[in-house]
């Protein structure tokens, strides 16, 4: 039996594990907290430099890719227009080391990227680097949206499909949830533009705001959000319009996945004994299923959201060029058409980190929610 | 709870047990019926394929972008092709790559998961940790990049797709191995003189095959998904091949002619949702911690 209950036996709320209430008094409490914040910082430590490992990884089987390509390096690199200028194919060579082996390459790549050098673009005959620059931020801000979303839609569909168990709220949900994942994006993508724009008009189109306007000042990149800091009630309005649809589409998959996985996660801790305890001291069921059966299963739902995460980047690739949304899904659509290798390397290895990046966060914060975890 | 209220609710309990038995066996449920259903379905249009569509799926003899009608029920395309005679053809490209990408992802993904399982240290690292880097780039973005590197053919297009899943079949598998070595029945084995080899295919695999086949069911839609995906972007079907992806792609440059994509899109749907219910029954049925809640 614990302090709390002793000291407290005929309360009903009193949580049997209560923190810091243990044995030992406060100050063993103190030392406690003290090494449970060692072990989370171990623990985000390592995760940063798996994470930093995986990069690294990422890199090399990037730079396998580009060496898988028949033919001449500098061609598949420079186009073909840029081939027939020696004095490029000559810079593209001493560049990229391509007279040395393959390791001394790699290292030279390695050198390149941490110069934030990816190559050229065959399209925009930019730096790659300078597109995605461009780019991410309409994508970071999509993908915000379609997350937001999917985590809102997801869980709380999830939740009432695990407590209407084999009714037809439950039954519904399974099959839309199925449906969703089994929808493939770029064509939901394509119906839904025809529908909600074409015929209907309710969207308000392709981009990211209405033709003729200016976007505002640039502070994060994120329409939405520099339009509310700077008060642009009209301009955020129109972003907002912008971003629902393509949002929704690629919610789709997301909202299914998240739903499918908090029903069975729910579904595991709904017929548990301390449930039904919570249940029986008369606590109020909004309270139940917040504190008692939501809060174990966030874990696992967490860890779904990181994966969900990576679905999106995914999706956009095939959402953003019907929506004409100028994000680094429309680029890596380009580039994959128009078959330029340096941009569909640049893309994958700046989503990848991103991806690792969202994964950390993931592990950290499961990390924080469940001390248990920082010891494995 | 007072003792009437715990019979009650012990009675309920038991009613509910008694309701969902059901699911211990999967044929019975609704959603697996219909989806082995309409893969019956699908399969004989693959099979029958010459017999059911009207026209050759790359002839282009009727008038261009014809709406559905009583002649062309999917209407025409930008070529005069016959959209449903290009759907219908279409199944002898997805349903057979979508069955060989899964097996070929699996008996990759269950080779390298066993052994990285069985014999462990470097070589369960390395298999692992490369593992692990493909896990690390999202599915079609990482088969995007392989295809681009390898050329835009739909032989790239499979071999991109099992490089990105071959991966979860090896997790699966190597879980499954390292909780089996140390069970009772291989340590007899191997106490008895078996080599790691005989321990994995005789005493291993038949534990590790169920879940492994159930990974399967639900990894069909995904591989058809990933596929269609990639031929939509121009990376794997050619044209004139009749495949569902690149047909989308196709409507959505004619956009107003929403028939020419409307189908092949349907179809991909119904082919990957029938693979959903079947494979999401499996997997409720088989799942120790689903059942176990189902049964709560």
């Amino acid at each position: 039996m614990t302090f709390a209950e002793t000291a407290a036996p005929t309360q009903p709320g009193a949580d049997s594990d209560a923190p810091g209430t243990a044995d030992g008094g406060p100050g063993r409490a103190r030392t406690a907290t003290r090494q449970g914040r060692a072990d989370l910082l171990r623990y985000v430590a390592r995760r940063i430099a798996i994470g930093l490992v995986l990069v690294v990884g990422t890199t090399l089987i990037a730079f396998l890719l580009t060496q898988l390509v028949p033919g001449d390096p500098a061609a598949a690199n420079l186009g073909q227009q840029a081939i027939n200028d020696p004095a490029a194919v000559a810079a593209f060579r001493e560049q990229h080391g391509l007279d040395r082996s393959l390791p001394e390459q790699y290292v030279i790549y390695l050198g390149n990227l941490l110069q934030g050098d990816l190559g050229i673009s065959q399209q925009s005959h930019r730096a790659v680097s300078t597109d995605l620059a461009e780019y991410v931020p309409a994508t970071a801000e999509l993908a915000f949206f379609a997350i937001v979303v999917s985590l809102l839609l997801g869980v709380t569909f999830g939740v009432v499909a695990a407590l209407t168990r084999d009714r037809w709220p439950d039954q519904l949900l399974r099959v839309a949830s199925l449906a969703g994942v089994s929808a493939p994006t770029f064509w939901v993508a394509l119906i839904a533009f025809y529908v909600f724009f074409f015929k209907l008009g309710w969207s308000p189109g392709g981009g990211r705001l209405d033709p003729g306007q200016a976007a505002p000042q640039h502070l994060t990149g994120l329409y939405t959000v520099d339009a509310l800091v700077h008060g642009q009630w009209s301009l955020f309005r129109s972003a907002l319009g912008h971003i629902v649809l393509p949002g929704l589409v690629l919610a789709i998959y997301t909202v299914g996945m998240l739903l499918r996985f908090t029903r069975a996660s729910v579904l595991e801790v709904v017929g548990s004994d301390y449930v039904r305890a919570a249940r029986a001291k008369g606590l109020p069921e909004r309270t139940v299923i917040a504190r008692h059966i939501l809060r174990p299963a966030l874990v696992g739902i967490i860890t779904v959201a990181g994966v969900a995460f990576g679905s999106l980047l995914s999706g956009t690739v095939l959402v953003e060029n019907i929506f004409g949304w100028p994000g680094i899904g429309q680029y890596a659509f380009r580039s994959a058409t128009n078959l330029d290798l340096p941009s569909i390397m640049g893309v994958s290895l700046v989503v990848a980190t991103f991806y690792i990046a969202i994964n950390i966060v993931v592990d950290v914060s499961y990390g924080v929610i469940d001390p248990r975890l920082r010891l494995s | 709870m007072t003792a009437p209220a715990v019979a009650v609710s012990r009675a309920r309990r038991g009613w509910r047990r008694g309701q969902s038995q059901g699911v211990g066996s999967p044929w019975r449920q609704p959603l697996a019926i219909v989806g082995v259903g309409v893969v019956v379905v699908w399969t004989l249009v693959a099979l029958l394929a010459p017999v059911i569509a009207p026209a050759d799926p790359i002839a282009q003899t009727s008038p261009l972008f014809l709406a559905p009608g009583a002649h062309h029920w999917f209407g025409t395309d930008e070529l005069g092709r016959d959209v449903f005679s290009r759907v219908v053809f279409g199944t002898r490209i997805t349903l057979p790559l979508a069955a060989l990408l899964v097996a070929a992802s699996m008996a990759i993904g269950s080779v390298l998961g066993g052994l990285a399982g069985l014999l462990g240290g470097a070589v369960d690292t390395v298999i692992m940790r490369i593992a692990d880097l493909v896990f690390a780039f999202p599915g079609i973005i990482l088969a995007m990049a392989v295809t681009a590197a390898l050329g835009p053919q739909l032989r790239n297009a499979v071999i991109a797709v099992i490089i990105v899943s071959w991966p979860i079949y090896a997790r699966l598998v190597r879980g499954l191995v390292l909780s089996a070595r140390t069970s009772q029945y291989v340590l007899s084995s191997r106490l008895l003189g078996a080599s790691s080899w005989r321990a994995l295919l005789v005493d291993i695999r038949p534990n590790v095959a169920g879940p492994v086949l159930v990974m399967g069911a639900l990894d069909l839609g995904n591989a058809i998904l990933l596929l269609s995906g990639l031929s939509f972007l121009g990376l794997g079907a050619q044209p004139p091949a009749a495949e569902w992806g690149s047909m989308v792609a196709a409507g959505s440059i004619n956009f107003d002619k929403w028939w020419i994509s409307l189908f092949p899109g349907l179809a991909i749907l119904t082919v990957v949702l029938a693979f959903n219910f079947v494979g999401d029954t499996l997997r409720d049925a088989l799942d120790p911690r689903t059942a176990r809640a189902l049964r709560a």
